[in-house]
């Protein structure tokens, strides 16, 4: 934490008509003179003004809101704090955040962090404060679930693999530093600015694709997993109604996960057909098997097919950390009606994929979860909002870095960017810089 | 005559310090030890100094402790680790002779007014009621005061190892202390065992020094003290060799006889400190590994391999040190060690080294999880200085990460304990880039004079340094420099861009100081130390505004002081496994409680509700 100005919206989110943005600290002037045409100079604090809110750079209006200026210390948090009640839909949430954001030494609030500058300036009571504590644990908790959700599958590698990238820089240069009469090898430079190198241009490009338009672009991952002979080739065909690929009655025929880009709806998806999951010993098939654990692990959503003739899905096919799973049960055409009735009660999707019966309920589903998923919720717009902030600020120490200044200098962007990036995945600790050192290097006079 | 405001019981660094330091602040103090004649013995290797240690001394030396002015009147060799580095981690290290060490620091303990040190083996604590009164000797003596330093270092049940042959004592040729342990037990302090070792020592006549690798000291050596000018004496070298495949053949052969690994020794050595097996285990593609051949002083033919500790037993000792370059027909005077001994955890202190559970008892060195003489000696600076205000019911002396390595150090051991012997590292310092050798006195001194431990002497030249510092880094941010001298001088800044001022280019490796001194005469004249400090501000002036403004917002939280007697149970919305942690490290700010482990924010800013209320 430091002393920028902080935002954050103070209501619940959701489909509410009103939301409440606060803003507390030093920049809230220049904020309100930036954002608004209100003078400054003339601007009455307490007073409720009616107000077009703008974009500061493009001018365009954003939305139509009331604003309230507190000065300090007479607002809750004794420092400039400005209300923002602005109209609740995402958008235009969305757009102010990330106006509020554009400007310097502001940043979203940490979990907790109003009310501790209010503590800090004498603002708070007792009862006010344990009240907050329950909120801010709910918070908390409620985004880290939120986190840990949004952060399965390619997101979560992609952080931790920076993350790694970045301790393990730290600790060769902190070798050089605290080890100088050791035998470090002098060959890591390049290693070094490799990684630094990899690790920017990799946040910059994830900085720059927004999450939803990359998926738009390259399609929602879809993949058909089950076991052998549960009718996987046969499902496809008929979501592309085209015999595309080999049908038979073999167990173990396709052996590599095969790629089929479609058009569901207007949403591109990629569906991913998988080798048949079971105990295989034969050395090929094996190899196939785990492509496919792999595909299903990277997936936005798994369709689980199982051959509902013999008996249900078996879960221990799938990993732990799937997306999402819907359940098809497949060959209704060989069920009795009790049967049947018995898999629609467990809100599974029963189909024919051989007579393309109840594809069309699979499609409406896969599009309403399409949808819903790539549409911001609540937690995934702050989240993201967090993310983007600490990579933002990651990225920057990382384009200060070089090898051509002082050591203990080059080491100090190296750790101001493992901080950055340390608030969304867990903060770098020395111990974790000098394991590695120990480990990497023989150490010890 | 046997009642004192402070007792500290040993005499090895930590010590030594801290009965200096508790006589500085004006306590009427007794230094306790078993053998007079081991005062300020240097256990293991013999130099002081290093990265981030180089650090701690300077700091002590800031508060006018004893370590920095002793090791430049014993120094034998002296080199600034990191030279070809930036300033923030440099650090001095030197190697010493080691009986002059002992004669230097005894001399130093004794010149020190209101001090005096007592040849007794102390076996037991006068507690009563949670209070410490005193400590009993072997003979059943009492000695009584309101304060006291434990610096037990590894004599507390200390048991060595050489294979498997173990001798119970706390050093080489001497004993060990069974008593003190049972009665911290009693009073309620966690004990835990940790391990350290120490290599054979060889006969120098015995080397064949002309076939190794030399390594000497600077050209230019600099002192430790901020009070030292100059290091007349001579200055020796030091060699290094390297272990080969043959080495590690017999090393691994002999795994089963070593203590280390069959079992024998429970305690957790230090990572950074490894055995030569421990390297073998975990390098093993490693075919050689580097040993610093360290000369004991002037007139001792001792040295020190630096690099092979082990605790295999003897006879492989004499086998594997003869298969090494130089080594070939090599006297051993003495075989490597390890030692096990109690220690408490660190946990149970505060940020004064005092332990919350018994008044007025103070622990420093290697009794709480520490390894080396330098952060012995600064936790002993440190809990003396404690001890003596307490003794006088004067106020606490604190400080934290943000000050010194000091309060870095004393910070990660009370809110993290310690799972193997703790080092400091200039990487463990979050304000490394403030925390500097060259500016310790900047950042100490000033706090030391005020409470009374730094003499009149060192606060004259401190301040006079000081005054002369901000005089000219205010002048050379108020003289611009012009187009014509960016020309003159080939300076390296831009023409075009808005007034540059003088201070920009202090800072810049490429300007020599005859360049400055060009631009403005006057700088001729002012002190080297003086031209560095503000060519060092200069230099790292960027990086300092942002990290200026982290120490303010830690401040913040670390000024915070949470009650001392506070009842975590009854303040609601802390879960149950919160009160218990915080109830175990007893945090006395917010700012320690916030880095405590699985301790939220939300737990926080219940603890301040709950504080302003009781207000």
């Amino acid at each position: 934490m430091d002393n920028k100005t902080i935002y954050a919206l103070s209501t619940v989110y959701g489909k509410s008509g009103v939301a409440v943005i606060r803003i507390s600290g030093n920049e809230v002037k220049n904020i309100i003179s930036q954002i608004t045409y209100l003078d400054i100079k003339k601007i009455k604090p307490r007073y409720a003004y009616f107000i077009d809110l703008k974009n500061n750079v493009t001018r365009e209006t954003i939305d139509k809101c009331l604003i309230l200026y507190f000065n300090a210390p007479h607002s809750f948090t004794g420092e400039d704090v400005l209300e923002i009640q602005c109209h609740g839909s995402k958008a235009v949430l969305n757009s102010v955040f990330k106006l509020l954001s554009g400007f310097e030494n502001v940043r979203l609030a940490e979990a907790g962090e109003f009310s501790k500058r209010a503590f800090h300036n004498n603002k708070m009571d007792l009862t006010e404060a344990e009240g907050l504590a329950d909120l801010i644990d709910a918070e908390t908790s409620e985004q880290q679930k939120y986190a840990i959700k949004q952060m399965s599958g390619n997101l979560k590698n992609l952080y931790y693999s920076w993350r790694e990238s970045l301790v393990k820089i730290l600790s060769y240069l902190e070798a050089y530093i605290d080890f100088p009469d050791e035998e470090i090898p002098d060959n890591l430079s390049e290693s070094i600015l490799n990684t630094v190198f990899k690790v920017r241009e990799e946040i910059e490009k994830h900085l720059e694709g927004n999450n939803v338009n990359e998926r738009l672009k390259n399609g929602f991952r879809i993949v058909v997993a089950g076991a052998a002979n549960a009718g996987k080739s046969s499902l496809i065909n008929a979501l592309t109604k085209n015999n595309t690929m080999i049908v038979s009655d073999i167990a173990g025929t396709t052996r590599d996960a095969v790629d089929i880009s479609l058009d569901i709806k207007g949403y591109p998806v990629i569906i991913t057909d998988t080798a048949g999951i079971r105990n295989a010993d034969n050395e090929i098939e094996k190899q196939g098997i785990e492509i496919a654990l792999n595909k299903i692990k990277e997936a936005d959503a798994v369709l689980a097919l199982y051959d509902a003739s013999v008996g249900d899905f078996d879960n221990t096919l799938l990993p732990n950390d799937v997306e999402k799973v819907f359940y098809v049960a497949n060959k209704a055409d060989k069920l009795s009606e009790e049967q049947k009735e018995r898999i629609k009660q467990s809100n599974h999707i029963l189909i024919s994929a051989k007579y393309q019966n109840g594809i069309n309920i699979l499609v409406d589903e896969l599009v309403s979860f399409i949808k819903e998923k790539f549409t911001p919720s609540s937690g995934n717009l702050i989240t993201r909002q967090r993310y983007r902030e600490a990579l933002k600020d990651c990225l920057d120490n990382l384009n200060r870095f070089s090898l051509n200044k002082e050591i203990e200098l080059s080491a100090e962007d190296i750790r101001l960017a493992c901080r950055s990036l340390g608030s969304i995945t867990g903060l770098v600790k020395v111990d974790e810089i000098l394991d590695n050192i120990f480990s990497s290097f023989c150490i010890g006079k | 005559m046997n009642k004192f405001d402070v007792i500290v019981v040993g005499g090895g660094h930590a010590g030594c310090e801290a009965a200096a330091a508790a006589a500085r602040t004006g306590a009427k103090t007794a230094l306790i030890t078993h053998k007079i004649n081991t005062i300020g013995e240097m256990s293991c290797n013999p130099a002081i100094g290093g990265l981030g240690k180089g650090h701690l001394v300077r700091e002590i030396d800031a508060l006018d402790g004893l370590m920095a002015r002793v090791i430049d009147k014993a120094g034998i060799q002296f080199r600034m680790l990191n030279a070809s580095k930036g300033p923030a981690v440099q650090g001095p290290r030197a190697q010493a002779d080691r009986d002059l060490y002992k004669k230097y620091m005894l001399e130093a303990l004794q010149e020190q007014d209101n001090l005096i040190i007592i040849e007794k083996a102390v076996e037991g604590l006068i507690i009563d009621d949670k209070e410490i009164k005193g400590v009993v000797s072997a003979e059943g003596e009492k000695y009584f005061a309101k304060a006291v330093v434990l610096t037990t270092g590894t004599f507390l049940n200390g048991i060595m190892f050489t294979g498997h042959k173990t001798t119970i004592g706390g050093r080489v040729n001497d004993v060990s202390c069974k008593g003190i342990t049972s009665y911290l037990k009693d009073a309620g302090l966690s004990v835990g065992r940790l391990k350290t070792g120490t290599p054979a020592r060889l006969n120098g006549k015995t080397i064949k020094w002309d076939i190794l690798d030399e390594q000497e000291g600077d050209k230019k050596p600099i002192p430790f003290s901020f009070l030292t000018k100059e290091l007349p004496q001579p200055q020796i070298k030091c060699y290094i060799t390297h272990t080969n495949e043959t080495t590690h053949k017999i090393i691994r052969d002999n795994f089963s006889k070593c203590a280390l690994f069959s079992g024998l020794i429970t305690g957790v050595g230090p990572r950074y400190c490894p055995s030569i097996e421990d390297k073998l285990v975990k390098f093993a593609d490693k075919t050689s590994h580097q040993i610093f051949l360290e000369p004991e002083g002037y007139d001792t033919d001792v040295v020190y391999p630096n690099g092979i500790s082990t605790s295999l037993p003897a006879d492989v000792q004499d086998e594997f040190i003869h298969t090494i370059k130089g080594l070939e027909d090599v006297e051993i005077l003495r075989y490597a060690y390890a030692i096990e001994y109690d220690f408490v955890d660190p946990r149970e202190l505060n940020h004064c080294l005092a332990t919350k559970k018994v008044k007025g008892l103070y622990l420093a060195g290697q009794i709480n999880g520490t390894t080396g003489y330098e952060e012995a000696a600064a936790q002993g600076c440190l809990a003396g200085i404690n001890a003596g205000l307490y003794s006088q019911d004067k106020d606490e002396f604190y400080t934290d990460r943000s000050e010194s390595y000091i309060g870095v150090m004393v910070d990660d051991l009370i809110t993290k304990g310690v799972d193997e012997p703790y080092r400091v590292f200039t990487s463990r310092a979050e304000y490394r880039l403030s925390l500097r050798a060259d500016n310790a006195d900047m950042r100490l001194t000033e706090r030391g004079y005020k409470i009374g431990c730094v003499s009149e002497k060192r606060y004259g030249v401190f301040k006079a340094k000081k005054e002369a510092i901000e005089k000219y880094s205010q002048l050379t941010k108020d003289i611009k420099i012009s187009k014509m001298e960016i020309e003159e001088y080939n300076l390296p800044l831009k023409k075009d861009s808005p007034k540059h001022t003088l201070f920009e280019l202090m800072g810049n490796s490429d300007v020599s100081r005859e360049t400055i001194e060009k631009i403005i005469p006057e700088f001729a004249t002012i002190d080297d130390a003086v031209y560095e400090q503000i060519a060092i501000e200069s230099k790292y002036s960027g990086y300092m505004k942002r990290q200026s403004i982290d120490i303010e917002v830690f401040k913040k939280d670390e000024m915070v002081k949470i009650f001392p007697d506070i009842d975590y149970s009854k303040i609601g919305g802390l879960s149950r496994e919160v009160v218990s942690k915080l109830d175990k490290a007893r945090p006395s700010t917010i700012g320690e409680a916030s880095r405590i482990s699985g301790i939220t924010p939300a737990a926080i800013i219940a603890i301040l509700g709950y504080m302003k209320n009781a207000k």
